[in-house]
């Protein structure tokens, strides 16, 4: 038997065991090669079909790169102005308490120009799902300084490297909301291996049951690339996370109540 | 030798060659092609197919979901 | 009769809001409407009819809590004073730019800035022309009686979801605080999901429909060539508002020489200079827009024949004057009386500015 003929044979569908969720469309992703936020919007996808909640599921999507999230989830959406998108999905969930609710943001969305929304809406425990990637950086606008940037780090409004004496420290958005009695999970996970998209999908997947047992709010960061923004290939960005944001953003879970 | 026999599927056209599949792979069966797809991208293939064990880590980690991963018992 | 009350403006479109299905209200403190959300907190809705009602961080958040109610095809309000509206600004632009209805109560204070916390009329251009970024336009309401606070807020939303764009309530401190008798109206329930899907099925984000297109509500279009129609569809929108939703009122105008128009408070305050004027042998009527957008244009033209000025009456520095004149364009003299910074006009003084202004021309 020849090598092709090999793998002809196992490619058949009872020997299927990884593909594509029905939930993710087919519009190729705008993200750049190796974006953290194709592999993120999966594994929501993923969750969604596994727990049978398309049709219950509205996703508030933010501005910045994945503002466009709403093209790739064959999930009604709604688009929220810069950092509001917690204001939306408050109302949302509010208004139909039997669905599943999730803001999708960034760094700059909902550590800076929407850190009163955020804050907010984890006080008051809203019954819905944050997921919060943080990269360090503005990818959209093309990589200004982020709240959550390094110190040290170089972007186009921080040339010289982030000076925290004059911009403040990063923001570590996870353990400022974990003390707010209205959030019940809180967890900072990655993507960039295998084993790590397994934990997100569990972290992602815990979120919704939350929200099903009207649990209030779960609140999800990913630390995550941008490669683009950072000037490194997709998998020295991998190298680059690994070895600065880690250290100040340690994964693991802060809170599970 | 494997217990489990396994093979990729590319959508070479999506790929968008990031290369985050080749280093997930822990049976460096994955590799960029010399050739490029119609977006310019040297795209993800099975370079070595014969040490694929179906793990489905290059599809996990892909972001563009452009991998198909098939697992069968070694024969 | 049904239901007749002695009631606040401000206390009126809370009841008025529940009595008419609202589904939420979001808001945020501030003089002089805070009685709005009071009352609705006193009056617990979630436990009557379900609606649900919520004191938001700012009015940023409120009006953004309003943007996600509404996606769901819910019946949704809120309510500010002119600073607070400055900050919804935003979220009225995206509200108009994703067709989205909601009910948005302003009960205007004098500016600008913080300004004062007495009534004015000063917010005309940023209702009627803008406010926010972009081609836009909001439905605009100008109630001059307790009751009209009451019939709006049905009306408001009426139009609203007729032509699915936020329509706004411009009132004032003197409506908003003043106490009057007023007819409330009817309960309607507030609509089921049934309801929402036949009203609303084709845009409203409350789940992908098994078989059906999923609905997304954005106002974004990196398409410039898709984003020239989307405008053309919104003047289109709004070029029938004008076609078929103008509201006005005329008092005394069969025999008017001479007009006054004014809206909301200055309307009620026109009305005794009317009868002031009218006793010193001049013959002034009075026209009243009710939706200052779309704005009675036509119904001014139509007095050109008989008026030979007409005196614009606000409680600005002159801003709804300039409809006016676009309206007259030329034909006969226009001028603007009107006190400002929270300042109220009295009828005298405005026999007074007719006389010196028009007449003495």
């Amino acid at each position: 038997m020849t090598a092709t003929t090999e793998i002809n044979n196992i490619i058949s569908e009872e020997n299927l065991v990884y593909k594509k969720t029905s939930v993710l469309l087919d519009n190729e992703m705008h993200y750049c090669p190796g974006c953290t936020h194709g592999v993120i919007h999966k594994v929501i996808a993923e969750v969604i079909e596994e727990m049978d909640i398309q049709d219950k599921t509205i996703g508030v999507s933010p501005v910045g790169c994945s503002v466009l999230a709403y093209n790739y989830l064959d999930i009604d959406w709604q688009q929220a102005a810069h950092g509001r998108a917690p204001a939306l999905a408050t109302a949302t969930a509010r208004l139909m308490p039997d669905k599943y609710v999730f803001t999708y943001q960034g760094d700059g969305d909902l550590a800076s120009i929407g850190c009163a929304e955020i804050i907010h809406a984890c006080n008051r425990g809203e019954n819905i799902v944050v997921v919060f990637v943080n990269n360090a950086i503005y990818g959209m606008t093309g990589g200004q300084m982020a709240p959550t940037t390094l110190d040290g780090q170089v972007t186009a409004t921080s040339p010289y490297g982030r000076d925290c004496g004059s911009t403040g420290a990063p923001m570590k958005i996870s353990e400022m909301v974990s003390l707010l009695p209205g959030t019940r999970f809180v967890t900072r996970q990655s993507a960039e291996t295998a084993g790590a998209v397994r934990k997100l999908k569990k972290a992602i997947r815990k979120g919704f049951e939350n929200t099903r047992e009207k649990k209030g709010l779960s609140f999800i960061e990913i630390v995550g690339t941008c490669s683009s923004g950072w000037k490194l290939s997709p998998t020295q960005s991998n190298e680059w996370m690994k070895e600065n944001m880690f250290p100040y953003y340690p994964l693991g879970t802060l809170k599970d109540e | 030798m494997a217990k489990f026999k396994g093979a990729i599927v590319v959508d070479t056209e999506k790929c968008k060659g990031c290369g985050l599949c080749v280093v997930s792979c822990p049976t460096a069966v994955i590799e960029l092609a010399r050739g490029v797809n119609g977006k310019g991208y040297h795209y993800a293939h099975m370079a070595n197919p014969d040490a694929c064990i179906g793990c489905s880590s290059c599809g996990l980690v892909c972001p563009d979901t452009v991998i198909t991963v098939y697992r069968a018992k070694a024969s | 009769m049904g239901d007749v009350r002695l009631m606040k403006g401000n206390e009126v479109i809370a009841e008025a809001a529940i009595r008419c299905g609202c589904d939420g209200y979001f808001g945020y403190p501030i003089t002089p409407q805070s009685e709005i959300m009071e009352t609705l907190m006193i009056r617990r809705p979630e436990e009557e009819t379900g609606m649900v009602v919520l004191q938001a961080e700012s009015e940023v958040a409120a009006i953004n809590m309003v943007y996600g109610g509404a996606s769901c095809g819910k019946k949704v309000m809120t309510s500010s004073s002119s600073p607070g509206i400055s900050l919804k600004a935003e979220g009225i632009t995206y509200l108009a730019g994703a067709e989205l209805p909601a009910l948005i109560v302003n009960i205007v204070r004098g500016g600008p800035g913080l300004g004062t916390i007495q009534p004015a009329q000063s917010d005309y251009f940023q209702a009627v022309k803008g406010g926010g970024h972009g081609d836009y336009k909001l439905i605009v309401l100008a109630p001059a009686s307790v009751q009209e606070m009451n019939d709006f807020v049905d009306l408001g939303f009426e139009l609203s979801f007729k032509y699915l764009n936020p329509a706004m309530i411009l009132s004032d401190g003197v409506i908003g605080q003043m106490m009057e008798k007023v007819e409330l109206a009817d309960y309607k329930p507030r609509w089921t999901d049934e309801e929402i899907e036949k009203i609303s099925g084709s845009w409203a984000t409350n789940g992908k429909k098994a078989g059906s297109e999923r609905n997304i509500s954005t106002s974004l279009d990196l398409d410039s060539a898709k984003q020239e129609v989307f405008n053309h569809k919104l003047q289109a929108k709004y070029r029938a508002m004008e076609e078929n939703d103008v509201r006005y009122e005329k008092f005394e105008c069969d025999d008017a020489e001479y007009l006054f128009v004014a809206y909301g408070s200055s309307a009620r305050i026109c009305q005794k200079s009317v009868e002031l004027a009218r006793e010193k042998g001049i013959k002034v009527g009075l026209l009243r827009p009710i939706t200052l957008f779309p704005y009675p244009t036509k119904q001014i033209q139509e007095m050109l024949g008989q008026v030979k000025g007409i005196l614009s009456v606000e409680m600005s520095a002159g801003q709804m004057v300039e409809d006016v004149r676009l309206a007259v364009n030329g034909k006969v003299p226009v001028e603007h009386f009107g006190r400002y910074g929270g300042i109220i006009p009295t009828p005298e003084e405005v026999v007074e500015a007719l006389e010196e202004k028009i007449l003495g021309k």
